[in-house]
């Protein structure tokens, strides 16, 4: 099918056991995909997390995904960031480079025309934290790959909308 | 108890009576005896003790939907809980409201793998509406009290309470039903407005319009199907309904169709086929009853009335969705109509009802009239006349029968046919039938059952015998799983493989060794007396009526064809036109 999109969608869920369960499993149990997937509290005192899930499919599969995650008992709300009006979407990704010589002095100069920040270093490694969209990291990371790319730790994609209004 | 607290399990023996519940379906084990033991000490709530937690759960079901209550369960944990599963995935497909007790391991040995622990809140949570597991007895009265709400309202469905058994020894605090408000479960039951008002529009311009009604109505209470009767008979519009649906219109009313769908009549499909405004109430586009998606009522603007938003446009791109309860919306669209003192399209109608009496006129369900052999369908129709003008309930089990019943059975209001319709559970007809025996003491309860599937729960018939529930076992013995046997004679070659029911017991030396009565009718002619011995014999009754073994339910939308494309009858063999799509589906 030609008209499968990708779809960020934030949902707000009472902070109790099993609550992600029920999330990730209402996925795998409709046959839904998980393109990537985040998860805080946001709310200590109303005890209130944000999951933010990135998923992919048909407008009518999207709108399924939407109704299923708002039936859950524990969810608060389901907003589609992707439909309702404009947002801005951010990945945090760790990335550890290991090398001596010029592709050591390569991977910091990459680093810093992509603003990733050093965050430990020994004489052979480096650990970068960058912060950006998800197709910026993947730049990035494929850019590292031949530099001596040993491990990557991505948060996923958390997202909010903009303007004043919350959720 | 003046200032002592109460332990857990007072708290859940009050919360059930505060929740006016009278009967609750259970069976002991070591993780609910102080459960158990508090149930021994009080008598608002009676315990009825089957023999196998599925039962219980399927009780529980009968006694709901034969009520408008919910039904309540009672296990132990491990086994308890994981027998319990099918009946809980029975009540989650189709909408029935049941709240389930497990018993839990003590909350220290949670997760060690402790005797008899299952982790019941994982197993149970994709077949329950939503579960609980309460490690804080303070906690408990609100959560029993929450769960209640959850499980009735909105689309009704099971909620698991999953109760560790130092929990239900500690002392805590109660509180009461009144308390209690959810965080944020609150479905929407009244419906738009400006969506209703929508709605009278198209029926005011429709040309050939349906209703098509589902188990929704009959979950949104007795006064829903009283509505929806009303709003069809005032449009003079005819009316089908799904397995689920039965008895949310009388089946008597010239405007029924029937039930539509696989097994359907001919009218109701091809009404559905050729209508160009159809209005589903309370009704989910099951591929039961569509057929064919892409071919499904190809030319119609269709109007989805549901509680349920993920019902909407979930298989079938609807025109107008209308969020709300059932009974209510169709209130409102009766209420609009009134209003505006609408006039359906009378010239049209007519026409249309011309069009559906000569496809009513086809006769689908005709069957041969023998003397040689008991036809299904004719023992049916005896049953159906032998019983007109008793309050009567019927429950079935799943196969030919189930569909027969169905086909021949009518039911002239809601809440009296009992089947498993989503989950097609062989084993849900006699224990679903001991619930509404429980909830209606006085009631003829009739099971019409498959020689296979009333072995899934005969250990029941023990249950029968104990509370001296009289409820009748109507056998179609074909001696065969005859839907499996039907679906390899029309699509694997008549290769009928492990499909023969061998072996079966006498089934009326085992109603003896329960207790009950049992017959065995082997000629026509014995079938009126029979069934009347039956009815008449106020204790459970078990009728072995031998049937013609190759009968096949008739008319059949045979998988992955369209609702146009009925096969008819056995003459009508259409083996060869079964495409590969069609094979692979259930
Ligand atoms: C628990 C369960 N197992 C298997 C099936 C598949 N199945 C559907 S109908 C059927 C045969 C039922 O035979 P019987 O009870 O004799 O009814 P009949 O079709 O002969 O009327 C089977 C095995 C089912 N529905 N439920
Ligand atoms: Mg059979």
């Amino acid at each position: 099918m030609s008209d499968i999109r990708r779809h960020t969608i934030a949902v707000l869920v009472d902070n109790e056991p099993g609550v992600l369960a029920r999330v990730i499993g209402l996925f795998s149990g409709r046959g839904y995909n998980i393109e990537s997937l985040t998860v805080a509290e946001v709310d200590a005192q109303e005890r209130v997390s944000r999951i933010t899930v990135v998923t992919s499919g048909t407008p009518m599969i999207i709108e399924q995904i939407k109704a299923q995650l708002d039936r859950l008992v524990p969810v608060h709300a389901v907003r589609d960031l992707t439909l309702g009006g404009k947002s801005v979407e951010r990945e945090l990704a760790l990335i550890k480079v290991a090398g001596t010589g010029d592709k050591r002095i390569e991977s910091l100069r990459l680093a810093d025309i992509f603003r990733a920040r050093v965050i430990d270093s020994t004489t052979e490694s480096f650990v970068f934290e960058m912060t950006g969209s998800t197709e910026k990291l993947d730049a990035f990371i494929d850019l590292m790959r031949p530099l001596g790319l040993v491990d990557i730790s991505r948060t996923g994609v958390v997202a909010i909308s903009r303007g004043p209004k919350a959720l | 108890m003046t200032d002592q607290q109460p332990t857990g399990a007072e708290i859940v023996m009050k919360a059930l009576a505060d929740q006016g519940v009278d009967v609750i379906f259970g069976y002991p084990g070591g993780a609910v005896l102080p459960i158990y033991d508090a149930l021994f000490k009080q008598n608002h709530v009676r315990h009825i003790l089957v023999r196998h937690e599925q039962a219980a759960v399927h009780a529980a079901e009968g006694y709901a939907r034969s009520t408008g209550k919910v039904g309540v369960v009672l296990v132990t944990s491990g086994p308890g809980a994981t027998n319990a599963v099918t009946g809980l995935t029975d009540a989650l497909m189709d909408s029935i409201p049941i709240i389930c007790f497990t018993g839990q391991v003590p909350t220290h040995l949670i997760g060690n793998d402790a005797f008899q622990e299952a982790d019941t809140t994982g197993i149970t949570r994709p077949c329950t509406k939503h579960n609980y597991l309460v490690k804080d007895v303070d906690q408990l009265a609100r959560t029993i009290h929450e769960a209640f709400h959850v499980a009735r309202s909105g689309r009704p469905g099971p909620v698991v309470i999953d109760l560790p058994k130092d929990v239900q020894f500690a002392p805590g605090t109660y509180i009461s039903p009144e308390t209690v408000t959810h965080r944020t479960y609150r479905p929407q039951v009244e419906p738009d407005p400006k969506a209703v008002a929508a709605a009278v529009d198209m029926l005011e311009t429709a040309k050939r319009p349906i209703f098509y009604v589902g188990g929704g109505v009959i979950n949104a209470g007795a006064e829903a199907s009283r509505t929806v009767t009303e709003l069809v008979r005032t449009t003079g519009f005819p009316c089908t309904m799904t397995l689920m649906g039965l008895g949310a219109f009388p089946s008597s009313d010239p405007q029924s169709l029937g039930m539509l769908g696989m097994h359907g009549s001919y009218e109701a499909n091809l009404a559905m086929h050729g209508c160009d405004v159809m209005v589903a109430l309370g009704a989910r586009f099951d591929d039961r009853v569509t057929g064919n998606l892409t071919k499904f009522s190809p030319g119609s603007r269709k109007i989805h009335v549901d509680i349920d938003p993920s019902s909407i446009n979930k298989n079938v791109r609807v025109d107008l969705p209308i969020i709300g309860d059932a009974g209510r919306t169709a209130a409102a669209i009766l209420a609009e109509w009134k209003r505006r003192k609408a006039k359906a399209d009378r010239g049209a109608l007519k026409a249309w009802w011309k069009q559906i009496e000569e496809w009513r006129a086809r006769n689908c369900f005709a069957y041969e009239k023998t003397d040689q052999v008991i036809k299904p369908q004719y023992a049916l129709e005896r049953l159906r006349e032998l019983t007109r003008g008793r309050k009567t309930f019927i429950t079935t089990e799943v196969g030919q029968h189930q569909m027969w019943a169905a086909q021949f059975l009518r039911f002239e209001g809601p809440n009296q046919w009992m089947t498993s319709g989503g989950l097609g559970t062989m084993g849900y007809g006699l224990p679903a039938a001991m619930g509404v025996q429980i909830a209606h003491p006085d009631a003829l309860v009739i099971d019409v059952a498959g020689e296979a599937s009333i072995l899934m729960n005969i250990q029941e018939m023990s249950t029968l015998a104990q509370y001296r529930l009289p409820v009748k076992i109507f056998i179609l013995n074909n001696q065969w799983m005859g839907m499996v046997r039907q679906w390899q004679e029309l699509l694997h070659g008549a290769r009928y493989s492990e499909s023969y029911s061998d072996s079966l017991p006498d089934f009326v030396k085992l109603a003896d060794a329960f207790g009950a009565v049992g017959r065995r009718v082997t000629d026509v002619a014995d079938v009126d007396a029979a069934i009347l011995e039956m009815i008449e014999t106020p204790r459970p009754f078990i009728l072995d009526m031998c049937v013609d073994q190759k009968e096949n339910c008739f008319p059949m939308i045979p998988s992955g064809a369209a609702h146009n494309e009925m096969l008819m009858g056995p003459e009508d063999r259409r083996e060869a036109t079964v495409s590969d799509e069609g094979m692979v589906l259930v």
